[in-house]
């Protein structure tokens, strides 16, 4: 099915279209989640929260403001982030401002038995910290240009590039 | 514009990331449209991404898709909406039914209720009917017990019968008497005589001729409403002659002599 019309029955409370689009952004979303949070209980938590948004807030998205990807990674980015900051989190968890998303592909036996995955880890083995870091910034954490480039002390337009040699890097490796 | 260019500069990268500003982002919608280029870069960069997150999330996903579902509402689907089709008309068949029973047996108590009800009164009504038709044919028997008498009084051989004339100006009127000498009695058919005014009633006199002496046999009180003006009147006198005169209520000792309306001659004398 054309993503325009899954996403237009979606709007209309189809329950089909809601289970598509989960299948294909379910995974994204728990990855993104579980590496802000760092705890599976609350990361599934934060799951319910965000497709029940999604669900409930599903007529607030139009294609002209972005991809629907983007919209719910927006989503999920926010409900994760809100969540490190309330208080019982803070008690129960430190120093998460160390940990990228590498150390979880690096620590997982899972991923050994998925082509993809393999070759992600292989990929993340590889990559210089600056790719890391930029691609933690900006797509696990949501960071707009101009902050990235504030904390990254990097002007926008190198960002930009940098960012765009490293995504293009991944894109050899998954897409093949 | 050049679009490798475009492309180059990393911008959609930020796009797919959500990194750009809302203007930014409408500016790469109406682009990608354009330009297909551009869409097919936009869906290989989301897909790589894609796979990068979904890397992140040890396939755990899945496991959480029934938790989520059990919080949402659904439009209802079309089996749904066939079972309430199914079983509705069920419903509605047995409770019509039951109501319908209901309604006809409580109209039907009702409509005998009151059939009954308009027979009694009918019943009431043919009592009244036959009691007052018992009570006209117990007065029409007493009537041709009368008449029956009457009739037997004339068709004595010993009646005599005093035709009274109108007299003066009251020539109009007329009487009869009918005299049975054996029992001294008359019979006055006073059916020529106008109804009598309020306050007045008719006398009737026996008369003797010579010397004239009246005698009153009495006033008929009841002229007015009397139906056959036939009236039986006690005569224990010779009579010569008769009179009737119109006098004030209770009668008079005299004839008022112009009030005087009939007056007849007894033609065979008294043996």
């Amino acid at each position: 099915m054309h993503l325009d019309v899954l996403i237009s029955k979606f709007q209309q409370k189809d329950e089909k279209a809601f289970g598509e689009l989960y299948h294909m952004y379910g995974d994204s979303m728990h990855g993104v989640i579980y590496n802000i949070v760092r705890d599976h209980t609350i990361a599934e938590e934060v799951m319910q929260d965000v497709f029940i948004k999604a669900w409930n807030n599903a007529n607030s998205y139009s294609a002209e403001k972005g991809r629907f990807f983007t919209w719910i990674l927006n989503i999920a980015r926010n409900a994760a982030i809100d969540k490190t900051r309330s208080k019982a989190f803070k008690n129960s968890r430190k120093n998460l401002d160390a940990e990228y998303f590498v150390d979880i592909l690096q620590h997982s036996d899972n991923l050994d038995n998925q082509t993809d995955a393999i070759g992600i880890k292989k990929f993340v083995s590889q990559l210089a910290k600056k790719c890391i870091e930029v691609i933690e910034l900006l797509y696990f954490k949501g960071f707009t240009q101009k902050e990235a480039s504030e904390t990254l002390d990097m002007p926008i337009g190198t960002i930009k590039t940098r960012n765009r040699n490293c995504i293009k890097e991944l894109r050899t490796i998954v897409l093949k | 514009m050049d679009i490798n260019a475009y492309i180059a500069s990393g911008i959609l990268e930020l796009y797919v990331a959500g990194a750009l500003s809302e203007d930014d982002n409408k500016d790469v919608y109406q682009l990608m449209r354009k330009h297909p280029e551009i869409l097919q870069e936009v869906l290989e960069i989301e897909a790589a991404i894609i796979e990068l997150t979904a890397a992140t999330s040890n396939n755990k996903s899945t496991a959480i898709l029934q938790s989520i579902k059990d919080k949402l509402t659904f439009t209802p689907s079309d089996t749904q909406t066939k079972i309430i089709t199914i079983t509705k008309p069920k419903y509605n068949w047995l409770t019509y039914t039951g109501w319908a029973a209901a309604i006809i047996i409580g109209a039907g108590l009702f409509w005998t209720l009151n059939q009954n009800k308009t027979l009694e009164s009918n019943l009431n009504t043919v009592e009244t009917e036959n009691t007052f038709l018992e009570e006209q044919i117990s007065i029409s028997r007493a009537e041709l017990a009368d008449s029956k008498e009457l009739l037997d009084f004339l068709r004595d051989k010993n009646i005599i019968s005093v035709p009274l004339g109108g007299q003066g100006e009251f020539a109009n009127s007329y009487a009869k008497v009918y005299w049975n000498q054996e029992d001294n009695r008359i019979y006055l058919d006073a059916q020529g005589l106008p109804e009598a005014p309020s306050g007045k009633v008719y006398q009737v006199w026996s008369l003797k001729l010579d010397p004239l002496t009246p005698t009153s046999l009495g006033t008929i009180d009841d002229f007015n409403t009397d139906d056959n003006k036939i009236f039986a009147i006690a005569n224990a006198y010779n009579s010569e002659a008769f009179g009737i005169t119109l006098e004030p209520e209770g009668g008079s000792e005299t004839p008022t002599m112009d009030q005087l309306y009939t007056l007849g001659m007894v033609s065979a004398p008294a043996p």
